[in-house]
């Protein structure tokens, strides 16, 4: 019997936990990791903090370093994107032409920036999310004394604090009323934007731009409320979806990402994905589920290598998903599922010291957590949350966690 | 097996008191602090599952 071969497409973070889950696994045939990029995977959460404040350099985010390549035993195809899979004769297209046959694949082709077509092209308007971006944008702050930040989700917020950091004045664009809203829910979204404008963004919030002009030396926003900024740059931070395009036509269901099972397993023999690209049902929670975060593309990578690697062990995916976002020194972290229509019961909720804890209960149960500067009691949430505890008993965990801080007084709301 | 953790590179996620509780927990300054450093062989999974979830990449297994 020839050797088996597994197809790991996408050189990202899920991609190379990929790599070390079937290895973990004991998949002792041929791995290949096919990447469109012109380089070595790597980590992309301090492309828009700490390398645009200049911190951290490209060795600094190498996610496979040469000896982990040799040690894995992986052959790795960086710089050629994959045009296409068959899951009938079980092949990869890729674009210079290649067709490589698998016995397993995992697609791991992450996301692709949102960036309108009438703004692509604009003199002065950045996006980011390749290290190619990064160094083009970290530049351009370099010669730069504001900027417009097109989107108040996590990457817009992150590279206002990393500009206001190197002391550029920056404003914050968004339709919605306060920043990172989506991820943080009203409550703690709110308390968000108190910190932002202490640190001195201006912030546009609650309408959006109808007009933006790059060229010449600055662009300049025309706000929906009349309103103008002009900026040395601008950059668009209004999301991403799902780098899907290379697999029209291969019957898998595409809808938002590739549609996987409980077990990350897309549907036809030996098709599994992970990472931003992949929906997949969590039976934690009991709905599908896309999450664009670090650590569960980490988790997923593993666990989708073992499944591909025919671990036995490995049944269901069902992590509590963990995300956070670092900003003037703040720390940002949402765990669980969160839905608006929960239950919220504010732990605390301090301006002065820059605290922040709320729970989300579902009948009764904890689902979901959000914290500013939870630090220790931030993970006894998670773990609560893992555990389906009881809301009551949740507070009463977070308060002897919190014994030594003051001000913790629990207080019931409905998060509308 | 011996595990190596280091501080200057921690920045206090918890994925790793997440993965192998038993292993790992967070001090009050929110650094990961070792609780068993020489683990056994019921923790390596976890141990590993550890080394591969820090997002600062502070920790490794040597040995």
């Amino acid at each position: 019997m020839s050797r088996q071969r597994a197809l790991v497409v996408g050189a990202s973070l899920a991609g190379v936990q990929s790599v070390r889950g079937l290895r973990d696994a004991g998949f002792d045939g041929e791995i290949v990791l096919i990447g469109g990029e012109p380089h070595a995977p790597y980590d992309r959460p301090p492309l828009s903090k700490e390398f645009l404040a200049g911190s951290v350099g490209t060795p600094d985010l190498q996610l496979l370093p040469d000896a982990d390549v040799r040690a894995l035993d992986v052959e790795t195809r960086y710089g050629v994107r994959a045009t296409g899979l068959d899951p009938v004769v079980r092949t990869v297209s890729l674009a210079d032409g290649d067709v490589l046959p698998y016995d397993v694949a995992v697609l791991a082709t992450g996301l692709e920036a949102r960036l309108p077509a009438r703004w692509a092209d604009l003199p002065g308007v950045h996006s980011l999310r390749t290290l190619e971006d990064a160094a083009v944008l970290r530049a351009a702050l370099g010669r730069a004394t504001s900027v417009l930040l097109v989107g108040a989700g996590f990457i817009g917020c992150e590279i206002a604090a990393s500009a206001r950091s190197t002391g550029l004045d920056v404003t914050v664009v968004d339709v919605v009323p306060a920043p990172m809203l989506r991820a943080l829910g009203s409550t703690a979204a709110t308390f968000a934007a108190g910190l932002h404008r202490e640190e001195g963004v201006r912030l546009e919030l609650g309408h959006g731009l109808t007009e933006l002009d790059g060229g010449g030396d600055s662009v300049r926003a025309v706000l929906a409320d009349g309103g103008t900024v002009e900026a040395d740059l601008a950059v668009i931070g209004i999301g991403a979806t799902p780098a899907t395009g290379w697999l029209a036509g291969s019957g898998l269901s595409l809808d938002d990402g590739v549609h996987c099972d409980e077990g990350c397993a897309a549907g036809p023999p030996g098709v599994y994905a992970a990472g931003d690209v992949a929906r997949w049902w969590n039976p934690r929670f009991g709905e599908a589920m896309r999450v664009e975060h670090w650590t569960t593309a980490s988790e997923m990578g593993r666990f989708a290598g073992r499944a591909a690697a025919g671990d036995s062990g490995s049944h269901t995916f069902r992590p509590v998903p963990y995300a956070w976002s670092d900003q003037y020194g703040i720390r940002f972290e949402t765990a669980g599922r969160p839905r608006a229509d929960d239950d919220l019961q504010l732990v605390r909720a301090s301006p002065a010291t820059r605290e922040f804890l709320a729970l989300y209960s579902r009948r009764g149960r904890v689902v979901g957590a959000v914290g500013i500067n939870a630090r220790r009691t931030f993970l006894t949430c998670r773990r609560l949350i893992q555990q389906g505890t009881h809301i009551d008993d949740a507070l009463a965990r977070c308060s002897v966690d919190d014994r030594g801080t003051s001000g913790l007084t629990a207080t019931a709301v409905r998060n509308t | 097996m011996k595990i190596r953790l280091d501080l200057a590179r921690c920045q206090g996620y918890g994925n790793c008191v997440f993965a192998a509780p038993q292993v790992f927990d967070l001090d009050d300054a929110g650094k990961a602090v070792v609780l068993v450093g020489d683990p056994t062989d019921d923790h390596i999974a976890a141990v590993r599952d550890a080394v591969a979830d820090c997002p600062a990449r502070a920790i490794e297994l040597a040995g």
